[in-house]
This record gives structure tokens, C-alpha cells and sequence, in this order.
């Protein structure tokens, strides 16, 4: 077990606690810089997803993890990226104006939203940005002259320093990546700094944070437009990879997702957003590949067991009737985010640390270090 | 003029007068106490003081300012902090960043130099890093510096939350019930904390507090409550053996 011996207050605040931290993150680094030259084209393009998921991980994460406001409404911030860099590319914008000005008009929707929401908490703000999402969805598929309504917009490849970047290159590739690792180092100096503090303490206790001189009011919002702004980002580099944006891409069911991605990967530390934006884009293909895969392999084991060659055609056909049921999907789904609830709600970054602190004591680990204690002690409360 | 003053304080809830036109000034630099059965005000009296809740009548001044109508997140800035009956830290968080945010008045930096963590950002942090440094040393908070309150024991959480108090560098300092659920030892810690307070960093106190022996160790003059009027204000002594007060413990 390693014990870090502070001699400075510089120890607090550094980035990385000790070199090991360095080798480790340099070696992703590595790895990440020479994937499009090792892996296929296909996952290359699921490496994008995953740092676009990832970004609005990070997002999610600022204002649900770390401030403990609730949002059921990022399919809709991630919209208005999109929409507002497909309108403005129209126009001839260069790529790096309308990138960051989706940023800024998403960020000022997102304070806009965040003011009606200061005087909402848990399932009541969850419910008011669950109808902000279908105010923006419907918006989209109405307003014609700016979105084409449910027809969609084409949106071009990026045009920038006089190349094109297609959204299958490895060029765009490391572009998601590289913005994903400024946002996350964006994100580690704003949480080791007062806002980032004054996020936590809003969370854990309003009353406190009061009076401890913080304004909590203005800090939501803060909270809010940051955290929007980040997905706008994400929903410029969203549009760009899938070429097309419509309304019906931007639901309640992306929301959710996104929620998945902090839900599994652990809502309370940035490596969540990582692991779990993993977790989700993955999730979609493997799913496909046991659907393909399952009814074949029941049917050659019910071989095995002795069922004769009609009656394993028959299985397999039931088998697969089950597999491409409709909404069955959504089950699964549902299925994974209670089970996280249940047996692990800090999700997959959780059980990294609980692995690696098992290696660390080896013979002295400790069942109970995790245990959740409950505490009678917030009786008295003044919201 | 005094250095807090409180005057025709009411609060009302509906038809229950939780606290009724209650005056009282507070010299700078004495611990002045507040005692009174349950249910008596005090503590509603320290939440109108840090703003929580808006006398339905009444002023408050600090420093000649009238306060009355100052949102609870200027208080904390003018140089009041509190502590709560019921602790309210952040749970989730180390000791050590529960005080930093206790810093936050003096924080100055801005978003973007935030996010860009600059030079100037780093700096104030290790500024700020020493305050809290200051008050851990002050309180003895070295074993838990890093430790997540979730996981602390009822004293020393208490402790901490003085200490958060304490990093705001206020110059009144609103204490409620600091003893409570404290063993004898701690409590005489917490004696000695106090007149510390007073002595080495010049804060005024204000406190609420059931314990009498405390109470009459660190108090300069005391006020009685109940039912949300002043029983009685003078010496410690004085305030206890005052008939009235007798009667509102014992019953009559």
C-alpha cells in the first residue's frame, strides 16, 4: 500500500497525486493516440461515441453528481448544439465559430432553464426538465424555416484550415478525443476550485452552503449553464458524426441514456462518466450480437441434450421471436439501472476502487469499508 | 452604538409567536449566551439573525448596518457564521474541502480563471490551504484532515463544524448549542475553545447552549428565554438565580 507523505500545500491541488498516476494516464494516452491505426473502422467510430457519451457524461455529472440537480433534459441541450451548428454551417460559419457558439447558446438556455428550476427539487425538477425536453423537441419539429422540421437537416462534413474532416476519419476521431480530455481537465480544475466547492456543499446541504456565504441561487445557475454548455459541445460534434439531425433523435429515451452513463459509471467521480459512456455505447452492439448469436447457440444445445433436428429448428425460432420482441430493448435497459441501484450505486468506477483498495490491503480487506451507514441526523432541516 | 443589536424582534408562525419582540445588543469582543427551556426561540432566533427565515417584525444591525433585509449568503460575507444544533456538514466531502468552502467569502477568482486553474487560482488555493491549516491547528483537526465526515464520530463532527465557522474568519460567531451531545471531556474542550475564540482572535460569540456549567464558565452575561420573551439578561449568576427563570425550569 502506497502512502503519500505531504510536504506542501501544493500536494493538495496537484492533478496527478503521485507518478504512478502519470504512467497510468500516459499509457492511455499512448494507447488512445495509436487506436485508429490498430483497430477496425467500426470501432473506431464507437471510440467517437463513446467520447461524445463521455462529454455528456462529464456534463451530467457537474450538475447531477456534483450540484445534485437532477436533469432529465440533456437530449434536448445536446439538441440545440446540433441544430445550432447544422444552421449556422449553412451559412458558411467556420467549424471552430459555430463550434463554441453552440457551446455559448446552449449554456445561456441552459442558465434560462436553470432559473425556473432554483425553486424545484428531486422528482419536481426532474419533471420540470423532462417537459423543457419536449417544449425543445417540439420546437424543432415545428419551427421549419430554421430546422426543416421532421425532414431533418443534412449536416457537411467540417470544413477547417482548408481539409475536409470526415466523420469516419481518424482525424475526427482524435478531434472528439482531444475536446473529451480539455472538457475533463476543464472540469478537474473547476472542481478543485471554490465554484467546484460551492457545487458539492449545495449539494449536501443548501442550508450550510447559505450560510457559509455562498449564493446558492446563483450558483445553480451556474451549475446549470456549464453543464448545458458542455453538451451543447457534445451536440456539435453529435451532428457532425451522424451527418443527419431530426427531432425524433433527440428524445426522452437519450435523456435516459445519458443518465444511464452516470447511473453505471458512478455518479460521483469524473472516471463515471468515462467507464460508464463505455458501458452505454457498447451495451447497443453486444445486445445486436446476442440477439444474432443466442438462438443459434440455444438450438445447438438443445442438440446436445438430445432434441432431435425439427424440434431444435422450432426453439430456435421461438428463441429468436423473444429476441427481436419488440421493446425488449427498454427492458433490458431498465433491468441494468435497477440493478446498479440495488447492488452497486457507485457504479462501475465503485467497484474499480473497491477492487484495487482489496489489492492494496490484500489479507486485510475489510467487507464492511463500503457498507452505506445510515445516520439519523438530519431531522431538522429548513430548506 | 453596540456592535449587534436585535431590536423588537418577532417572528410568527400563524398564531405561535416563536419569538416576541425580544431586544438585545451585543458588545464587541464578550460571549453573550442565550439559555431557555425547549421550544423557548433561541434557535429561532439564530435563524433570523443568519437569514433563513424574515422577522415578521422587527431590525437587526451589525456594525451600525441594518442587516434585516441582507439574503442569508451576505450575512456569511459581512463576517457572522454559525454553526448548527443539528450539524449540517457536507457529508460526502473530507474534512479538509468542508473547510475550504467555509473560505468562500474570500474566494475572488473567476469562472474562466477557474477552469484555466491559473496562476492566480493556484495561488489563493494554497493562501486559503493555510487559513484552514490555521484553524485545524487551532481546533487539533490533524488526524482527520482527509477523513469523509460521513465517517467521523458526533464530536468530532461537531469540531468540525466550528472549524468551518472558524475558516470564514468571522467577527461574530453564532453557536448553536456547541456542547450538545458532546461527553464531559470534549465539553471542556469546547469551553476552552471558546474563550480562545474570544481571547486570541478577538471574535464575538453568541451562543445557545442547555449545558449551565458551560454556560457560567465561558459567558460574560447570559439572556433567559421563554416562550419567546426575555426572562431575564445580566451576569450568569444573576440570570440563574433570577426567581422567573427558576420558575421556567422547575415549573412553578
Amino acid at each position: 500500500m502506497k502512502f503519500l507523505f505531504k510536504t506542501d500545500y501544493e500536494d493538495d491541488i496537484k492533478l496527478f497525486p503521485h507518478a504512478g498516476y502519470m504512467w497510468t494516464y500516459g499509457t492511455l494516452l499512448v494507447l488512445l493516440a495509436v487506436a485508429p491505426f490498430v483497430l477496425s473502422s467500426y470501432l473506431i467510430s464507437q471510440l467517437v461515441f463513446v467520447a461524445i457519451y463521455a462529454i455528456v457524461g462529464v456534463a451530467l455529472l457537474i450538475l447531477t453528481g456534483f450540484t445534485g440537480q437532477a436533469s432529465l433534459g440533456h437530449a434536448a441541450f445536446l439538441a440545440i448544439g446540433a441544430y445550432t451548428a447544422a444552421y449556422l454551417q449553412k451559412y458558411g460559419v467556420p467549424f471552430p465559430v459555430y463550434f463554441l457558439t453552440a457551446g455559448l447558446l446552449t449554456g445561456l438556455i441552459g442558465a434560462m432553464v436553470g432559473f425556473p428550476a432554483l425553486r424545484l427539487q428531486g422528482i419536481y425538477l426532474v419533471i420540470a426538465t423532462i417537459s423543457f425536453a419536449f417544449i425543445v423537441e417540439e420546437i424543432l419539429a415545428r419551427w421549419e424555416s430554421v430546422t426543416h422540421g421532421n425532414e431533418g437537416l443534412r449536416v457537411k462534413t467540417i470544413e477547417m484550415l482548408g481539409t475536409t474532416i470526415p466523420r469516419d476519419s481518424p482525424t475526427f476521431y482524435y478531434l472528439c478525443v482531444g475536446v473529451l480530455l480539455l472538457i475533463i481537465l476543464g472540469a478537474i480544475n473547476l472542481m478543485r476550485s471554490p465554484t467546484g466547492r460551492a457545487f458539492v456543499a449545495i449539494r449536501d446541504s443548501e442550508t450550510a452552503a447559505k450560510s457559509m456565504g455562498i449564493n446558492v441561487s446563483l450558483y445553480k445557475v451556474k451549475s446549470f449553464a456549464i453543464s448545458a454548455a458542455i453538451t451543447g459541445l457534445a451536440g456539435c460534434l453529435y451532428a457532425h458524426k451522424l451527418s443527419f439531425i431530426s427531432p425524433e433523435m433527440f428524445t426522452l429515451a437519450l435523456s435516459i441514456e445519458f443518465i444511464m452513463v452516470i447511473l453505471i459509471g458512478g455518479a460521483f467521480s469524473l472516471h463515471g462518466a468515462v467507464l460508464g459512456a463505455i458501458f452505454v455505447v457498447m451495451i447497443d452492439p453486444f445486445l445486436t450480437f446476442l440477439k444474432d448469436d443466442i438462438p443459434g447457440a440455444v438450438a445447438n444445445f438443445s442438440m446436445l441434450l438430445g432434441a432431435g433436428a425439427a424440434k431444435a429448428a422450432e426453439i430456435e425460432k421461438s428463441v429468436a421471436a423473444v429476441a427481436s420482441a419488440n421493446g425488449l430493448k427498454g427492458a433490458i435497459y431498465g433491468f441494468i439501472i435497477m440493478a446498479f441501484i440495488l447492488f452497486e450505486p457507485l457504479g462501475l468506477y465503485g467497484r474499480w476502487l473497491k477492487i484495487k483498495l482489496f489489492f492494496q490491503l490484500f489479507p486485510l480487506y475489510k467487507r464492511a469499508t463500503f457498507k452505506r451507514q445510515k445516520i439519523y441526523m438530519k431531522s431538522e432541516r429548513n430548506r | 452604538m453596540s456592535y449587534f443589536r436585535a431590536e423588537n424582534l418577532s417572528l410568527h408562525f400563524g398564531g405561535l409567536k416563536a419569538v416576541d419582540s425580544v431586544s438585545f445588543a451585543i458588545e464587541k469582543g464578550e460571549i453573550l449566551s442565550i439559555i431557555g427551556p425547549n421550544g423557548a426561540g433561541k434557535s429561532s432566533i439564530f435563524n433570523l439573525i443568519s437569514r433563513l427565515y424574515n422577522p415578521t417584525t422587527g431590525k437587526l444591525y451589525f456594525e451600525d448596518r441594518d442587516i434585516t433585509d441582507d439574503p442569508p449568503y451576505d450575512i456569511a460575507k459581512l463576517g457572522i457564521a454559525r454553526t448548527f444544533q443539528n450539524i449540517e456538514l457536507f457529508e460526502n466531502a473530507s474534512v479538509l474541502s468542508n473547510l475550504l468552502v467555509g473560505r468562500h467569502r474570500h474566494c475572488t477568482s473567476s469562472l474562466w480563471q477557474e477552469i484555466l486553474f491559473m496562476p492566480s487560482v493556484r495561488r489563493d488555493e494554497k493562501m486559503h490551504r493555510h487559513k484552514v491549516e490555521q484553524v485545524i491547528e487551532f481546533l487539533d483537526l490533524e488526524p482527520y484532515r482527509d477523513r469523509v465526515i460521513s465517517g467521523l464520530p458526533y464530536g468530532v463532527r461537531k469540531v468540525v463544524e466550528l472549524a468551518r465557522a472558524l475558516c470564514t474568519e468571522p467577527k461574530l460567531i453564532l453557536l448553536d448549542e456547541p456542547s450538545s451531545g458532546l461527553n464531559v471531556e470534549e465539553t471542556t474542550d469546547m469551553s476552552f475553545w471558546i474563550r480562545d475564540m474570544k481571547s486570541e482572535l478577538g471574535i464575538t460569540v453568541l451562543m445557545v447552549e442547555h449545558d449551565m456549567s458551560l454556560v457560567s464558565r465561558v459567558s460574560d452575561r447570559v439572556i433567559a428565554l421563554n416562550y419567546g420573551k426575555v426572562l431575564a439578561m445580566g451576569q450568569p449568576a444573576e440570570v440563574q438565580s433570577h426567581p422567573d427563570v427558576v420558575a421556567a425550569y422547575l415549573g412553578t
